[in-house]
């Protein structure tokens, strides 16, 4: 795939389109002040800005791909300090067993102050993703974290969520404001203007603060190289027991997975390019095994991320309603 | 990969080799830039086909596009680009995007972030929200129709929030059948109007959308145009760090960092120039010089912080440096001013209001501040300066703003960061304004307070009593004017100096030349403020019956006054009773209409959260009313008037 980009390259630089006078040729960006660099700069920006504005900040910590480069930004934003806010866990009880793992390892590193939330009432009717459809991601992802959130007070959340993920999220501002019931208004958004944000609020109120905004998942993926950030292995290509169901392909990860009768999990080479609850999160057939091949791969990919989710797919404006419900 | 593809799917991936690539990181840079332009010139088919071409399009989005294609007159496959842009549900519906969306792709060299904007008047909110964060601006025109109002009031906008690289793409040349005449026309035209407004530069690119043509690959049928594909330009075209490297060091500060007993670090974004350890920098407003020891990161310390970098600076001195201060290059320090003249870009459905107290918010720092006079408003259409008294949702001008307290700033086209702000209404959080700094004013310097020999305190103490302002606040007809003439009867017997402003009095000298629009209540509120406040400085017990319905203006009073000083009473009567009372007959005239703005019917009355004493007339008699507040007022030393009821 690697040889493929450069002869490519190599064709389009002889037909390169004619330049005018009038347009200075660029050099390589100036002082080595790259793309990467300036997301980077950004991000941190944002964060400085929240924990200067907020009484009490917390970063959503999903334990996937952007909520490690989040909170590997956050690190960068407040360094020496520790992190001037706890990470929060809005658990659903179906996650990939690897996540639970680094989460864990995360949490045991010391410099870092987990809260783990899952639904109590979530877990006393037992949702779960194979009998609750809609309700499962409803109860303990949209509830959960409006729980959470509550119960400890937050003003400003942090979410690693990109507008290049979804429609909706394409016009959600950088703070976005929450009303007392957690509800985005996508009509009555405060505009953005320069470097000045607004993290005012009434008491009640909340601001979800996406410092990825303006990431691609390709600028992820070269970030998490660029800086060797710690992901779950299941970013990965690796051998691993799969279903097909309704065109999705599903890694059985422990014994709760229900195979239909006669169903047998089949061992493939697969890896995820979002995690979630795994009952739910449609692997890939790919023989990307590292990080440099993963960011390859990305350069070519044909499909978007969040097509492996089932919570996008229900209806097409699907985000944007959950968004409005509270959702992240 | 997993997953099925279509024939349809396979049929709408871009055929031939677009001419981008995908680099890596290494060599890109980062160029965010606003298109501008309406539905119907094909800006969602534009920027649709950049992404499309540039292979940023994937096949879940693709097979959206599919039900959309469409026959050309030439019998072409089109694929409705349009549809992918446009946004939310009900967006969807109405067929228009109507908020700012923002798109990315890659080309050879750079990383684009693309702020989509629409072309509709009433949102030139949003498109100044787009275009504050970018660097270039592609103007989009419809061949067919040539420079346009909606041109001239997209290049005026862009031009207003700073940005200096403009890209004029002539659309739909297949329209006018490719003729260079029509082109090198409206160049010409735009050029005028270009110069006329302080373009300085342009360049245009005859295009087709909807065919790519000159968008990423050159078009075979305008052989006549030699210039730059809108992507080369795009690639070529200048960046914020390219430009001023040698700027003086500029750096507001963000968030001050103690990590330990032995750390104290100053966090921010460079705002110009460059630093290094050793540098000597000057704090403003303080004026304190100091010394940069080291600039820390997480990767190491850096022996040079340029402009849009986030770092952390440590000094060798401990000197005081809080958020919202400014660092700058010993040698060229920044400038401070409490008073401005501006360009204002109104941002809310509540119209500006002249002497309200706002919120200004200039990256991490937070004054209040008022306009103190508009002096006129822009028609973005015809670019005409017409005399105005607010400025309404879209409304532009250029004003007066005055601070309540002294900033480092910088004029806006000298530095983006450290020269606009934002306004926020204090009330309901909104962010209703963006400002840009032109000059500040000199006029504090020159008009100086006169330091006067009687003092306040010589006056209180001749009368032998605490000066007060008692602020009536009520509904009309709730008994404000009745009681405080009581109130004022009982002082007087009891031997103390009062005097007493009536609203309806004022409105007879004072503010004879005021109406009842939200301004000109706001601006008699202030008027009656600072009489009250010579008349209370004079030594007396100063009583004014005024519906005063904004809690805002409230404020503003009370802020004029000395700590304790102001007493709010909310005259408290339900909209009901008061109306049934109707003394002057006035909520007749307002519920049939005959009366506008008339408070608590078409224009609303925002009660005191916390005053210092309710009068509840349903449940105590004017007498008894009075009788309460000239016990409360002159039993209680200053300071205890805390106790609020």
């Amino acid at each position: 795939m690697i040889g493929e980009a450069f002869h490519r390259e190599a064709r389009t630089d002889a037909a390169q389109p004619r330049r005018p006078n009038n347009i200075r040729e660029p050099d390589s960006a100036p002082g080595g002040f790259r793309h990467l660099d300036a997301l980077e700069a950004e991000s941190i920006h944002i964060m400085r800005e929240v924990v200067a504005e907020a009484n009490r900040p917390v970063m959503l910590y999903s334990i996937g791909k952007d909520s490690a480069v989040m909170l590997h930004l956050a690190r960068k934003a407040f360094y020496p300090s520790r992190l001037p806010f706890p990470l929060l866990h809005v658990d659903t009880t179906w996650k990939f067993r690897a996540m639970y793992a680094l989460r864990d390892k995360v949490a045991a590193a010391g410099d870092v102050d987990l809260i783990v939330h899952r639904n109590p009432e979530a877990e006393a009717l037992g949702i779960n993703p194979f009998d609750h459809g809609a309700r499962h991601t409803d109860m303990w992802k949209t509830e959960g974290l409006k729980q959470a959130l509550d119960r400890h007070g937050f003003d400003a959340a942090f979410g690693g969520a990109r507008r290049d993920e979804e429609k909706s999220r394409a016009k959600e501002r950088i703070f976005s404001f929450r009303n007392t019931n957690h509800h985005w208004d996508p009509k009555r958004q405060r505009p953005e203007l320069w470097r000045h944000y607004s993290a005012r609020i009434a008491k009640g109120e909340s601001m979800r603060v996406f410092p990825l905004s303006n990431w691609t998942e390709l600028d992820v993926w070269q970030y998490i190289e660029r800086e060797g950030i710690e992901i779950p292995q299941l970013y990965f290509a690796a051998p691993r027991p799969t279903v097909i169901r309704d065109d999705m392909l599903l890694m059985v990860d422990d014994e709760r997975f229900r195979l239909a009768p006669g169903e047998v999990a089949t061992i493939r080479t697969v890896r995820f390019r979002t995690l979630g609850c795994y009952p739910l999160t449609g692997a890939i057939e790919s023989n990307a095994a590292n990080i440099a091949e993963v960011v390859a791969e990305t350069l070519h990919a044909r499909t978007s991320e969040r097509q492996g989710r089932v919570i996008d797919s229900d209806h097409a404006a699907s985000m944007e309603q959950k968004k409005q419900e509270g959702y992240f | 990969m997993h997953g099925v593809t279509s024939p349809a799917l396979a049929a709408a991936r871009p055929e031939r080799d677009p001419g981008v690539v995908i680099p890596f990181a290494s060599e890109q840079s980062l160029l965010r830039f606003i298109t501008c332009g309406s539905v119907d010139d094909g800006k969602s088919t534009l920027i649709g086909r950049m992404l499309y071409d540039s292979r940023a399009l994937l096949d879940d989005q693709l097979s959206t596009l599919i039900d959309g294609q469409r026959k050309s007159r030439n019998g072409k496959v089109r694929l409705d680009f349009a549809s992918l842009v446009d946004g939310l549900s009900a967006e969807r519906e109405q067929g228009i995007t109507i908020d700012v969306a923002y798109r990315f792709f890659n080309g050879c060299r750079r990383k684009f972030i693309v702020a989509d904007t629409p072309g509709h008047e009433q949102y030139t909110r949003n498109m100044v929200t787009g275009a504050s964060t970018a660097d270039l601006a592609v103007v989009l025109i419809d061949a067919r129709k040539g420079v346009l109002t909606q041109t001239r009031r997209h290049s005026y906008l862009v031009h207003l929030v700073g940005i200096r690289s403009v890209i004029l793409a002539i659309n739909k040349m297949d329209l006018v059948d490719y003729r260079q005449s029509v082109f090198d026309d409206i160049v010409a035209d735009y050029a005028a109007f270009a110069e006329s407004i302080g373009i300085e530069t342009f360049t245009p690119i005859p295009i087709v959308a909807l065919d790519g043509d000159n968008i990423t690959a050159p078009a075979s049928l305008m052989p006549w145009y030699e210039g730059p594909t809108l992507l080369a330009a795009l690639e070529a075209a200048d960046i914020p760090q390219d430009r001023s490297p040698k700027a003086p060091f500029l750096m507001q500060a963000q968030w001050v960092n103690r990590a330990s007993l032995d750390f104290r670090g100053v966090s921010g974004t460079v705002a110009a120039g460059s630093v290094r350890p050793g540098d000597q920098v000057r704090i403003a407003p303080s004026g304190l010089l100091t010394t940069i020891d080291r600039i820390v990161t997480m990767d190491g310390d850096l022996p040079v912080a340029t402009r849009g970098q986030a770092v952390t600076l440590t000094f060798t001195e401990e000197i005081d440096c809080s958020r919202g201060d400014v660092i700058a290059a010993a040698r060229d320090p920044i400038e401070t001013a409490d008073q401005f003249e501006i360009d204002l870009v109104w941002m809310s459905a509540e119209p500006l209001l002249p002497q309200r107290p706002y919120l200004l918010k200039m990256g991490g720092r937070t004054a209040t501040a008022t306009i103190t006079d508009l002096k006129h408003r822009v028609d973005v259409n015809t670019l005409a300066r017409e005399a105005a008294k607010t400025l309404p949702l879209n409304g532009i001008g250029v004003c007066n703003i005055s601070l309540d307290r002294i900033i480092p700033f910088t004029s806006f086209k000298d530095n983006s960061d450290l020269g606009s702000f934002i306004l926020i209404d204090r009330a309901t959080n909104e962010t209703v304004g963006a400002g840009m700094i032109r000059f500040a004013l000199r006029r504090t310097r020159n008009i100086h307070w006169q330091s006067l020999d009687v003092t306040r305190e010589a006056h209180a103490l001749q009368k032998n009593q605490q000066p007060r302002v008692l602020w009536f606040t009520g509904l009309s007809g709730s008994g404000k004017s009745t009681i405080a003439n009581l109130v004022e009867k009982k002082l007087l017997a009891l031997g103390k100096h009062s005097y007493l402003l009536d609203g309806d009095n004022v409105r007879h000298g004072l503010s004879r030349d005021l109406g009842f629009t939200d301004a000109d209540r706001v601006e008699n509120i202030r008027r009656v403020g600072e009489v009250s406040r010579i008349l209370a400085n004079a030594g007396l017990i100063v009583l004014t019956a005024f519906i005063s319905p904004f809690r805002a203006e409230r404020e503003m009073v009370r802020r004029m006054m000395a700590e304790g000083e102001f007493v709010e009473i909310y005259v408290q009567t339900p909209l009901e009773v008061a109306e049934a009372r109707d003394v002057k007959g006035l909520y007749a005239l307002a519920r049939q209409g005959e009366l506008k703005n008339f408070t608590g019917i078409d224009s609303p009355y925002e009660a005191p959260e916390a005053p210092e004493l309710i009068v509840d007339t349903c449940s105590m008699s004017p007498e008894e009313a009075a009788e309460l507040i000239v016990a409360q007022v002159l039993a209680e030393a200053p300071g205890n008037l805390e106790n609020r009821q």
